[in-house]
């Protein structure tokens, strides 16, 4: 199979963009874990596969000290094994090393899990709480986009053509700030989300909630900010009522599909359950971070 | 079509072969180079029958395509054992019955080979998520986790 196909692997994102550009049917990939089983199971073959992993910015990890910036092809188990986005961002790394097994941490990455535009995708909540953004270039150059505006639907996105992301920012967390990223699966490893919640908490110097931000994966078309959540966090302690108050946004703001994972009813109570979990666990880790400051 | 010519080192070989643009690794591997060790069982990256490392990564030949290889450093199953020595893996797979129609245990081996260089003295816990991307439909995995400890002490101890 899937030899009419031929293979470029570009060394420069110049290069990359000229080759989608100059052929409408052509794919890019990085780990090619949703591409290769899509075109297996029917979807048209592409005339070129552009593997992006030889362009050296796509695959590298650096900070100057206020930005991170992560090429969009650079494997999730690099993530994992990066001390620095593991103490900035812990919800957002745990969240990398929950896509599969070792064989596909080795290939999986941050731009195809964005733009494979899976609702279910685990990194695009984790991306979303913590404000990244994705470097897009194209024929018309380079821009810089919200990652939540990424994706734009199942297998969707706002990516033009010629368009491949180039990498993310993310800039260094203020202060008593911590993210989590919880899922539930139908077994204990290696699923697909029925549901995935990540939280970003901000603390003051008192304990209370000072910025907060809750993202829901899996329960939507498209990952869902839940900004009454947000709103009922701020100037609070995260706990008590302000959690429940968490918990019920959070189901309130879903817009499930039944499906063989799960029900429109269970997914919604799971996501404000995992909604406040993840919400006290970011919280409990800013408060760590503040007492060790 | 014109093929694509690789060069790459395959278990310490230079090895060169042509493939198509499109053609996955695994099918490269066993049909341009005749290793057929790796096996393919669901060829979606789930079952990890097709298991190899490639530059120091272990990741499913299924879901690579074979020019990726051109430049690389490639270990399969066959690049185990030393002649007729078998490596303490696959010597402990063997005396602990850890297979019974053995499609999945060549993955099963490479990816146990891949976690025992990372982490030579795994816990149980990890080592069942070191190999939670191989499936086996037989024999079930204790019998393979207890392989795998059994091989780490050996070679811990020699």
């Amino acid at each position: 199979m899937l030899t009419a196909m031929r293979y470029a692997s570009p060394t420069t994102v110049a290069e990359a963009v000229d080759l989608l550009g100059s052929d409408p049917d052509a794919r890019v990939y990085a780990g090619a874990t949703d591409l290769i089983p899509q075109i297996r199971a029917g979807r048209p073959e592409p005339t070129v596969m552009v593997d992006l992993k030889r362009i050296e910015r796509l695959c590298a990890i650096s900070s100057n000290g206020s930005t991170y910036t992560v090429g969009a092809a650079t494997p999730t188990a690099d993530i994992c094994a990066d001390a620095g986005l593991t103490a900035a961002f812990p919800g957002l790394v745990e969240a990398s090393g929950l896509i599969g097994s070792d064989q596909i941490q080795s290939r999986s990455s941050w731009g195809g899990n964005l733009a494979n535009a899976s609702p279910a995708a685990d990194t695009p909540p984790s991306l979303i709480v913590n404000e990244a953004r994705a470097v897009i270039a194209g024929p018309g150059g380079e821009r810089t986009v919200p990652a939540a505006e990424v994706a734009t639907g199942p297998g969707a996105t706002s990516l033009g053509p010629g368009e491949i992301i180039v990498e993310f920012e993310l800039d260094q967390p203020p202060a008593r700030t911590a993210d989590a990223y919880l899922r539930l699966i139908p077994r204990t490893e290696m699923d697909i989300a029925v549901v995935g919640a990540a939280a970003r908490v901000t603390l003051d110097a008192d304990g209370n909630v000072a910025a907060a931000a809750v993202a829901l994966g899996a329960v939507a078309p498209t990952v869902v900010r839940v900004p009454d959540a947000e709103a009922a966090l701020i100037g609070n302690e995260p706990a008590g009522d302000a959690l429940a108050a968490v918990q019920a946004a959070a189901s309130a703001a879903t817009n499930p599909i039944d499906d063989k994972r799960g029900t429109v009813a269970y997914r919604r109570q799971v996501a404000g359950v995992l909604a406040r979990r993840a919400v006290s666990m970011a919280a409990e880790r800013a408060r760590e971070q503040g007492g060790q400051s | 079509m014109s093929r694509v010519h690789v060069t790459c080192t395959i278990n310490g070989d230079p090895i060169e072969f042509l493939c198509d643009g499109g053609q996955t690794l695994l099918d490269a591997l066993r049909d341009e180079v005749g290793l057929t060790g790796a096996k393919e069982g669901c060829g979606t990256g789930d079952c990890g029958a097709c298991s190899i490392v490639m530059d120091g990564r272990l990741l499913c030949s299924c879901l690579a395509l074979a020019p990726e290889a051109d430049g690389t450093t490639i270990s399969t199953v066959e690049g185990l054992a030393s002649g007729d020595d078998l490596h303490p893996l696959q010597q402990c797979f063997l005396e602990g019955a850890a297979l019974q129609c053995g499609v999945c245990t060549p993955g099963f081996l490479v990816a146990a080979k891949a976690l025992l260089d990372r982490n030579p003295d795994p816990t149980e816990t990890e080592i069942r998520y070191g190999l939670a991307g191989n499936l086996c439909r037989c024999t079930g995995y204790d019998k393979i986790v207890r392989a795998v400890q059994t091989a780490a002490q050996t070679i811990n101890e020699s």
